[in-house]
């Protein structure tokens, strides 16, 4: 089947049930995307599938195939997304960093549709665990990537 | 029995670091630091410390430290960075830090090292102040060689030796293959502290661009040309063992299935991919029997059982410590109380499922590559399953997506005795990756604990106290520590500071028959809390305010007096409760300390309820480490230390039926969410003692704050963890 990530249409020969989370992986070697859970529980395998941020450990490859399908390493790509890593960098976020590629994407995708969010639309749609508790720099991230 | 089966029987238990504990003569893992250095330290530190070891020099002069211990999202790399470039003379932002492979002389604490135990800051930072003072003098003795000048003559500014008289200047970059190649100087001068630029100051981490980016790399990222993947099931009790797998031509059959074995208590599938390998895994059908581990599950276990075997427990209470005659003074008292306290199992819940990639040579040597706390006891276990010496295998411990006390060895815990195994059978280099539901499966998990209380009240408060701690410890369980004297058993329960008059505590040993392991804060993860809330029920029966009995307890010891005034002040001045906040809702604070690791903490928790729930809204820590190296990564540890104390006091909690967990994901067995997170606000004291840890010491006080708040708040006191299994009315 064919997919379109970052960009790039891609050939992968992979059985259709495939979560797109270990073709992303396995087949094109973006390791950046990240296995926690297989569950769609933690959200670091969060990857934006036409812009929505999506669990990509529950999303089969033939599901998204024609999507746009973007993930971490490409995130600095839009202005959004250098405006989040530098948010990120400058509140010193990442801890372990394991689930920060899921959480930069989920950033990026709230505040490309919604550049000023209130802390219900934060709430919303900043719900990726993280272990190492860096919630409150994830908020503080995310109020310094806004646009207000 | 297969020949991988034979292989993985051969997994020594704890026999190599049984040998390496000997060999120090000390229980590393106890919270008695600082450990001592070992004889071979010893010599070197008179002989300096092996600079090119540690550190390499490029051209451009950005530099390379090798560290001890590994980072796992503690700050490690970046304090390492700081504390070498400030006596090297080198700002840190021109390194990069890398993890040391096992052995000398990395082996930093006497032979050995593990990164844990809130101990690599403490125990290496003189060793990383020498290093880069040595170096430093290196630098300035090749310039002096090369300009034909007395070294006295050099100075550095930073990146560079300069001649003020001659006005000559050379980058570490060019002097580097000249400095060195020196003899490391016996002797080195240590810059005054008064001058430190970097040590002290909130450098900003190393490594958060490439986390904030996809680009770190972890164990479960390894490639290595021509490797297999393996996905395993084991068995859903531990101490079963696979039997034989009914449709295993099925299996073999599936979409890029290279072969199968069955391995000591697991059956693994090795495939060209992981998903190929795990989807073909999870489809074997099974038959299990019983095996020979070590450390088998009963089939009728379960955790409630279990608890009420260690509250009813009677057998020898070994002292652990006693002060005055508690026995006596309760006897004589008129007012006693009793409580019985407890806390559950939890899981490390690491987000990075555990990995490890192994890869024999043309050569004979091994590779290892996997999440490592403990290389040197690694690298002695793989050698035993792959049948090699030690020397002969190269441990790469990776970056780790958390850790806090996953990776250290237990049996069973760690996937690379199973890699080694499965690369050896198949002849190739294969990555095994557990899934969530086998890392829940074969996780060493906290131990259940459990504690029996009497205190004695007099009319001025808290005369004696009397403690009987039930169960087994981490550190009782792998290095061999004894009853009575097993700190991770008893810890803060044990090394409180508060003047009563007569106390004691024991330990009454009940064996766990769980794997058990060290989760963040060790015994004092769950020992405080039990602690902490027992002393909130005498101030009760004393009839006296909690911060105030705690005041008058730590009248005399300025440290804790201090500490307990500043996590007041910084909460704006202790005010219990309830009261009704500008949300409407009624909320109650309580407070607690810790005593954990070497360094002091206190904690106020604010707490409500929501829907029958307990919400904490903030927490304010105040944490005396002694001192401190980089203030913006200790404060980013006790937020998180604060999350994960959160989390184990609201939510968290690994139940056992018929000897198997209930919960085998995050489904089943919740963390924080984000939207649980309280505000935390923290004040570090550098009271000037000798350094303590700090990725451990903000979590105990946490729990204890938050279950005294919901007491003062509801009118329960919650002597079982965790929260959410109690109903609590509207308030």
């Amino acid at each position: 089947m064919q997919l379109t990530i970052n960009g790039e249409t891609r050939d992968v020969d992979v059985d259709s049930d495939t979560p797109l989370l270990w073709v992303i992986r396995e087949e094109l070697g973006l390791t950046g995307t990240k296995y926690g859970c297989g569950i769609a529980q933690c959200g670091a395998c969060t990857v934006l599938v036409d812009g929505y941020p999506t669990r990509s450990c529950q999303t089969p490859a033939e599901s998204v195939t024609g999507a746009e399908i973007k993930t971490i390493e490409t995130v600095e790509e839009t202005e959004v997304g250098r405006r989040v890593v530098e948010a990120w960098v400058a509140n010193q976020v990442p801890q372990c960093g394991y689930c920060q590629s899921g959480q930069v994407l989920a950033a990026t995708a709230l505040l490309t549709e919604t550049p000023n969010p209130t802390d219900e639309d934060i709430d919303y749609a900043m719900v990726n665990l993280c272990r190492c508790g860096t919630y409150n720099k994830i908020r503080a991230a995310v109020r310094d990537a806004s646009e207000a | 029995m297969t020949f991988v089966q034979k292989l993985l029987k051969q997994t020594p238990v704890n026999v190599s670091r049984r040998g390496f504990l000997r060999g120090t003569g000390a229980l590393v893992l106890s919270t008695t630091l600082p450990v001592r250095p070992s004889k071979a330290q010893e010599a070197e530190a008179a002989a300096g410390p092996a600079v090119p070891a540690f550190l390499e020099i490029h051209e451009d002069g950005t530099a390379k430290l090798l560290s001890p211990f590994v980072e796992g999202g503690q700050g490690i790399y970046t304090t390492f960075a700081q504390v070498v470039g400030e006596e090297l003379d080198l700002a840190p932002e021109n390194f990069s830090v890398e993890i040391a492979p096992a052995g000398p002389p990395y082996d930093v604490m006497g032979g050995f090292r593990i990164t844990g135990g809130s101990m690599s800051t403490r125990t290496s930072y003189e060793l990383m102040r020498q290093l880069g003072a040595s170096a430093r003098a290196m630098f300035l003795e090749a310039a002096a060689q090369e300009w034909g000048v007395d070294a006295s003559e050099l100075t550095t500014e930073p990146g560079m030796v300069v001649h003020e008289a001659s006005g000559r200047r050379a980058g570490y970059g060019e002097l580097a293959s000249a400095a060195l190649d020196l003899p490391v100087p016996t002797e080195v001068t240590l810059r005054d502290p008064s001058e430190f630029r970097w040590i002290k100051t909130p450098v900003p981490r190393l490594d958060v661009r490439d986390k904030s980016t996809g680009q770190a790399k972890y164990s479960i990222d390894v490639e290595v040309d021509g490797m297999l993947l393996a996905a395993v099931q084991h068995a859903p009790r531990l101490g079963l063992t696979p039997a034989s797998v009914s449709n295993l031509a099925e299996i073999e059959a599936m979409r890029g299935v290279h072969s199968v074995h069955l391995l000591d208590g697991a059956v693994a599938v090795v495939a060209g991919k992981f998903w190929e390998a795990r989807r073909a895994v999870e489809a074997a059908e099974v038959e299990w029997t019983e095996g020979e581990a070590q450390w088998p599950m009963p089939a009728d276990f379960s955790t409630d059982v279990f608890r009420d075997t260690l509250a009813g427990k009677e057998g020898e209470i070994v002292e652990v410590e006693a002060k005055g005659d508690a026995a006596s003074a309760l006897e004589s008292a008129e007012t006693v109380i009793e409580a019985i306290y407890d806390a559950p199992f939890v899981v490390h819940g690491q987000l990075e499922p555990p990995s490890a990639t192994a890869r024999f040579n043309e050569d004979g040597t091994l590779d290892v590559w996997t999440c490592c706390q403990a290389p040197e006891m690694f690298q002695g276990t793989a050698a035993q399953v792959a049948g090699l010496e030690p020397s002969q295998v190269n441990i790469h411990s990776q970056m780790l997506g958390g850790f806090f006390g996953r990776h250290f060895l237990y049996a069973t815990s760690n996937p690379f005795p199973q890699a080694i195994a499965l690369a050896k059978a198949v002849g190739q280099p294969v990555k095994l990756m557990w899934t969530r539901e086998e890392d829940f499966l074969r996780d060493a998990p906290r131990p259940l604990g459990l504690a029996r209380f009497r205190g004695a009240i007099g009319p001025d408060g808290p005369t004696a106290l009397s403690v009987e701690v039930v169960g087994e410890g981490p550190t009782g369980r792998w290095y061999d520590a004894p009853v009575g004297s097993d700190p991770s058993a008893t810890e803060g329960i044990s090394g409180k500071s508060y003047a009563i008059a007569n106390s004691h505590v024991g330990q009454i040993f009940h064996p766990n028959p769980a794997v058990i392991g060290y989760w963040r804060a060790v015994g004092h993860s769950m020992h405080d809390f039990m602690y902490e809330g027992f002393l909130d029920e005498m101030a009760g029966a004393a009839g006296q305010d909690p911060f105030e009995m705690r005041r008058a307890l730590l009248a005399d010891n300025p440290r804790l007096s201090t500490l307990l005034a500043a996590v007041g002040e910084l909460s704006g001045g202790w005010q219990p409760g309830p009261y009704e906040a500008e949300d409407g809702s009624q909320r109650a604070r309580g407070i607690a300390m810790a005593s954990p690791f070497g360094s002091e903490a206190a904690a106020i928790a604010e707490v409500s309820l929501d829907g029958g729930e307990v919400a904490v809204h903030q927490v304010w820590v105040a944490i005396d480490p002694g001192q401190i190296v980089n203030p913006a990564i200790v404060e980013a540890q006790v937020q998180s230390a604060v999350a994960l104390g959160v989390s184990q006091t609201l939510v968290e909690e690994l139940s056992y039926e018929n000897g198997e967990p209930t919960a085998r994901n995050f489904d089943l067995y919740p963390i924080l969410r984000p939207d649980q997170m309280p505000e935390v606000h923290v004040r570090i004291i550098e009271s000037g003692a000798p350094m303590g840890g700090v990725g451990e010491p903000g979590l105990p006080a946490v729990g204890p704050a938050i279950v005294n708040a919901v007491a003062t708040l509801t009118g329960e006191r919650i002597r079982s963890l965790p929260l959410s299994k109690h109903e609590f009315g509207g308030a």
